[in-house]
C-alpha cells in the first residue's frame, strides 16, 4: 500500500494550493494507483491512530512531492520546511523522536485519498481549509499554521495598478486548486471577463508569464512572493495590492478519531504558545527546570499533567517545542525574511503583535 | 468360449472432471473464472467498507452542482455558473476536437512519408527515415511541450503588436500568430448566406457525380475525360457566382488588438495547436511505418504487372498498390488511432482542458469525489475507443481481401 501510494505520488502531477513544482506524467496510471490504494487499504482508517503510530514506532506525515520552504528534501535527503516542522513536532510529542516521521509526498489528487484511506496520519500540506473539505470529505483542520490569501503578479511595464484594471486580461493559473475558484467567483462579481490558462508547475508558469503568454498570474500571495524573488529583474514586476481569498493552510487529519485530532491540535498549539511566552529551542531545557511562569510550567510538563489527558509523556509539548523550535523559529527558518522565500509574518504574526496566531489556553 | 461384452458405457463419476481429458479443460477455466471474479468481488466489497469506514460514499450528486471555474475552450456554452456535468461534456467536446485534428493530420503525414520512405530518390528516402527515427523514438509529452515552448517562446506576445513601428505585424492584416495562439478572421454569416451553403454542398454532391459519369464513361467506352480541373470548377465557380450575385452574404472579422488581447476573429489556442500538432508528427511516424510495411506486403510483381499495362508510377500507386495495402494498414492504424485518443489526456502539460484537465482534474480536485470522477473518465475513454475501434471495423471488413 505504501508502495502504491509513493509510486502514485511520484508520477502524478501535483497541485497544490500554494505553489508548486510538480512533473506532468501519466494521468490515468496516476489514478489508477489512487484508487489501487482506496480499495486495498483495508480498514487502517479505524479509529485509534494514536495506538497505530505507538505499534508502528513511526509516524506517518503526507506532504508536498516538493516545495521549497514548506516541504522539500534538502541535498543530504532529509525534509525540511514549514510543513514538515509540523510534522516533527507531531512525532517528538508522540514518540518522543522527531526523526521517526515517515514522509509520504503527495499531489493534489492523491492528498485526501492517502489521507482517508489510512495511508497518513496527518497531512501537512499547504491545505486550504474549506466548507466541503471539512465537511462533505471527512476531515478534520486542526487549525491554521500559515494565513495565506490570493494576489495578483504584473509586469510594471503593463501599467496595471489594480486588479480591477484586468477586465479582458489573459490569467496564468494553477490549476486543480482553489485559487481557479476564487478567480472566477472575482472576475464574476466584478463583471469582468478574462481568459484563463491552465497551468500545471509553477516553472512553466514562470516561463509563461515572462514570455508574455499571460497577462498576470495568479496564486497565493506566499507562492508569487517566492515566484517574484527568483525572476531576474524582480522589480519589473509588481504584487497588486487586492487579496481576493482567504486562504487559511492548515494540518487535517481524518474525521471521527477526535483524540488524534486534539494532539495534533495542542501539539501545533503548543507552538505558537512556546512564540508567545517565549519558550525556544535555545532556553527550553532551562525552563523546563521549572519557572514562575505556570502556564509555561503546564506547557512544558512540570506543572499539572496535561500530557496524560492526551493519553501522551508528561514532556510531550516539551519535546514538539525542542524538535524545530517553535512557531517563529520555524517560520524564520524555513520561510521567513531571511530565506530565499522572503516572507514577512504578516497574518501570522502572534495576536500580541497584530496577527492571528492565538492559541487557545493551556489549563 | 469368450463371452464378448460391452465396454461399460461411463456414468460420470467426479474425478472425470481431473482426470478426463473431456471435461478437463472445463475444470480449470471454471476454476481460473471463479478466482477472477472473487479477486475483483474482493477488491469491490474492500473499497466500499473502506469508504464505509471512512464514512464516505459513491455519489455523483457533485455532476449537478456549479462548477465554479472557467475554462478558456469551450465548444458549448459554457460559464462558471455551470454545472460539474457540462464541463465534463466541455472536456469531452475538447478531448473529440483534438483527437479528431490529430488523427485526419496524423494519416496525411503517415501516408505521405510511408510512400516517401520507399521513394527512389535517396535524399527523400533518407529524410522520410529520420523523421520516422526522430519521432518515434522521443516521447509524445516531450514533443508537446517542445512544440509549445517554442510557440511561446518564439512568438511575440500580443503587446508587441502595439505601437506605431510595432515589433510584429499581421500577416496581410488578418492573421496574428501570438504566442497565446493564432488570431483567424471569423465569418460572419449575413442574410442570403443559407442559400451559399446550399448551392457549396450541391457543388459537392455535382463533384461526386461528374466523378462518377467520368469512371463509367472510361468503363464503357475507354474515353478518358479530364478529371482534376473540371471537379475543381464545379466546387469553386458556381459557390462563387452566386456569393456575388447574393451581393457577398459572408463577410470576414478581424481580430483586432483590444485591450490586452486580440478580440474578434477566432482564436485557436496555442496549446491546441501544440497538443494538436505533438500527437499528429508523434503518430505520423507510427502511421508511416505501417504504410511502408502495408506498400512492402503488397507483391512486386503487381506493380511489374501494372507498368507492364502502362500504368504511370502515381495510378500504379493509387490504383494498385495502396488497395492492396490497405487491409495490412488498416488494423495498426486502428491502435493508431485510439492511441492519439489516449495520448490527448496529456493535454494537461500545456493547459488544454480535455476531459482529463476538466472531470479528472479541477472538478476532481474541487470536490475529491477521486473515484466517482476515475470511474467516469474511464468509461469516457473506453467507450471512445471502442466506437473508435468499430468504426474502423467496419471500414477495414469493407476494404479487406474478400474471399469467396
Amino acid at each position: 500500500m505504501v508502495f502504491a501510494a509513493q509510486w502514485a505520488g511520484e508520477k502524478k502531477p501535483l497541485r497544490k494550493e500554494a505553489d508548486k513544482q510538480e512533473e506532468v506524467s501519466m494521468r490515468k496510471t496516476v489514478t489508477l494507483g489512487a484508487m489501487t490504494v482506496a480499495a486495498f487499504a483495508a480498514g487502517a482508517a479505524g479509529a485509534a491512530t494514536l495506538d497505530d503510530v505507538k505499534a508502528r514506532g513511526k509516524l506517518n506525515c503526507g506532504v508536498n512531492t516538493g516545495l521549497v520552504g514548506f516541504a522539500a528534501p534538502d541535498a543530504n535527503g532529509e525534509w525540511q520546511g514549514f510543513d514538515v516542522g509540523i510534522c516533527r513536532a507531531v512525532a517528538a510529542a508522540v514518540l518522543g523522536d522527531p526523526t521517526a516521521v515517515e514522509f509520504i509526498p503527495t499531489t493534489g489528487k492523491t492528498r485526501f485519498t492517502a489521507l482517508s484511506s489510512g495511508e497518513i496520519d496527518i497531512l501537512a500540506r499547504n491545505t486550504t481549509w474549506t466548507f466541503t473539505r471539512d465537511v462533505d470529505l471527512k476531515f478534520d483542520f486542526v487549525g491554521v499554521n500559515y494565513y495565506d490569501g490570493q494576489g495578483f503578479m504584473v509586469p510594471k511595464a503593463l501599467g496595471v495598478s489594480s486588479a480591477k484594471e484586468l477586465d479582458g486580461a489573459t490569467v496564468c493559473i494553477q490549476t486543480g486548486t482553489t485559487t481557479e475558484l476564487n478567480l472566477a467567483d472575482y472576475f464574476r462579481k466584478n463583471n469582468m471577463t478574462y481568459q484563463p490558462v491552465p497551468i500545471e508547475t509553477e516553472a512553466e508558469a514562470k516561463q509563461q508569464y515572462l514570455a508574455g503568454a499571460c497577462d498576470t498570474y495568479t496564486t497565493d500571495a506566499s507562492g508569487l512572493a517566492a515566484s517574484r524573488a527568483s525572476f531576474e529583474n524582480p522589480g519589473d514586476h509588481v504584487v497588486l495590492p487586492e487579496i481576493i481569498s482567504k486562504e487559511p493552510l492548515g494540518p487535517v487529519v481524518r474525521h471521527g478519531d477526535n483524540d488524534w485530532g486534539d494532539i495534533v491540535r495542542w501539539t501545533f498549539y503548543a507552538l505558537v504558545a512556546a512564540e508567545e511566552y517565549g519558550i525556544t529551542s535555545a532556553n527550553i531545557e532551562e525552563l523546563s527546570a521549572g519557572t514562575d511562569m505556570p502556564e509555561v510550567n503546564r506547557i512544558l510538563g512540570t506543572e499539572d499533567n496535561l500530557g496524560a489527558m492526551l493519553g501522551l509523556e508528561p514532556g510531550w509539548a516539551k519535546a514538539a517545542i525542542a524538535a524545530g523550535g517553535n512557531y517563529g523559529e520555524l517560520f524564520e527558518k524555513n520561510i521567513g525574511e531571511n530565506t530565499p522565500i522572503a516572507l514577512s509574518r504578516g497574518l501570522n504574526a502572534q495576536w500580541t503583535d497584530g496577527g492571528l496566531m492565538y492559541a487557545p489556553p493551556f489549563r | 468360449m469368450t463371452v464378448l461384452s460391452d465396454p461399460p458405457v461411463g456414468s460420470f463419476r467426479l474425478s472425470m472432471l481431473i482426470y478426463d481429458s473431456k471435461y478437463r479443460s472445463y475444470t480449470f477455466q471454471f476454476i481460473a473464472l471463479m478466482i477472477v471474479i472473487s479477486l475483483f468481488a474482493y477488491l469491490g466489497s474492500n473499497l466500499l467498507t473502506n469508504l464505509q469506514a471512512a464514512g464516505l460514499n459513491i455519489s455523483y450528486g457533485f455532476l449537478g452542482e456549479s462548477s465554479n471555474y472557467d475554462i478558456n475552450q469551450s465548444l458549448i456554452d459554457y460559464s462558471s455558473r455551470s454545472t460539474h456535468l457540462r464541463a465534463a461534456f466541455v472536456g469531452a467536446l475538447n478531448t473529440l476536437l483534438v483527437a479528431f485534428l490529430a488523427c485526419i493530420t496524423a494519416t496525411i503525414i503517415g501516408v505521405i512519408a510511408g510512400v516517401l520512405r520507399l521513394s527512389p530518390n535517396w535524399l527523400v528516402r533518407k529524410l522520410m527515415a529520420a523523421y520516422v527515427e526522430a519521432f518515434r523514438n522521443v516521447p509524445v509529452l516531450i514533443w508537446i511541450i517542445i512544440i509549445f515552448t517554442i510557440l511561446t517562446a518564439v512568438l511575440p506576445a500580443p503587446s508587441a503588436f502595439r505601437g506605431e513601428n510595432p515589433d510584429a505585424t499581421m500577416l496581410f492584416g488578418a492573421i496574428a500568430f501570438t504566442n497565446r495562439g493564432l488570431y483567424l478572421p471569423a465569418p460572419i454569416w449575413g442574410p442570403g448566406s443559407l442559400i451559399l451553403g446550399v448551392i457549396f454542398v450541391a457543388s459537392i454532391i455535382g463533384v461526386f457525380a461528374y466523378r462518377s459519369y467520368a469512371t463509367k464513361l472510361l468503363f464503357d467506352t475507354g474515353r478518358l475525360l479530364p478529371m482534376g480541373w473540371p471537379s475543381f470548377a464545379i466546387l469553386i465557380l458556381p459557390t462563387l457566382l452566386a456569393y456575388f450575385i447574393l451581393g457577398r452574404p459572408v463577410t470576414l472579422e478581424y481580430p483586432e488588438l483590444a485591450g490586452f488581447n486580440f478580440q474578434g476573429g477566432i482564436q485557436i489556442l496555442g496549446s491546441l495547436i501544440a497538443l494538436w500538432w505533438a500527437l499528429a508528427i508523434y503518430t505520423g511516424a507510427f502511421i508511416a511505418e505501417n504504410v511502408r510495411a502495408g506498400i512492402q506486403s503488397v507483391s512486386k510483381g503487381q506493380a511489374e504487372a501494372a507498368a507492364s499495362l502502362g500504368m504511370r508510377p502515381n495510378r500504379t500507386m493509387n490504383l494498385v498498390v495502396l488497395p492492396q495495402a490497405l487491409r495490412v494498414i488498416i488494423p495498426p492504424l486502428i491502435s493508431n488511432y485510439l492511441n492519439i485518443t489516449k495520448n490527448s489526456s496529456l493535454a494537461i502539460a500545456v493547459g488544454y482542458m480535455d476531459i482529463t484537465g476538466t472531470l479528472g482534474g479541477i472538478t476532481l480536485n474541487q470536490t475529491g469525489r477521486a473515484i466517482e470522477c476515475i470511474l467516469l473518465l474511464m468509461a469516457f475513454y473506453l467507450v471512445i475507443s471502442l466506437t473508435i475501434s468499430g468504426l474502423m471495423n467496419v471500414y477495414n471488413n469493407a476494404v479487406k481481401l474478400k474471399e469467396r
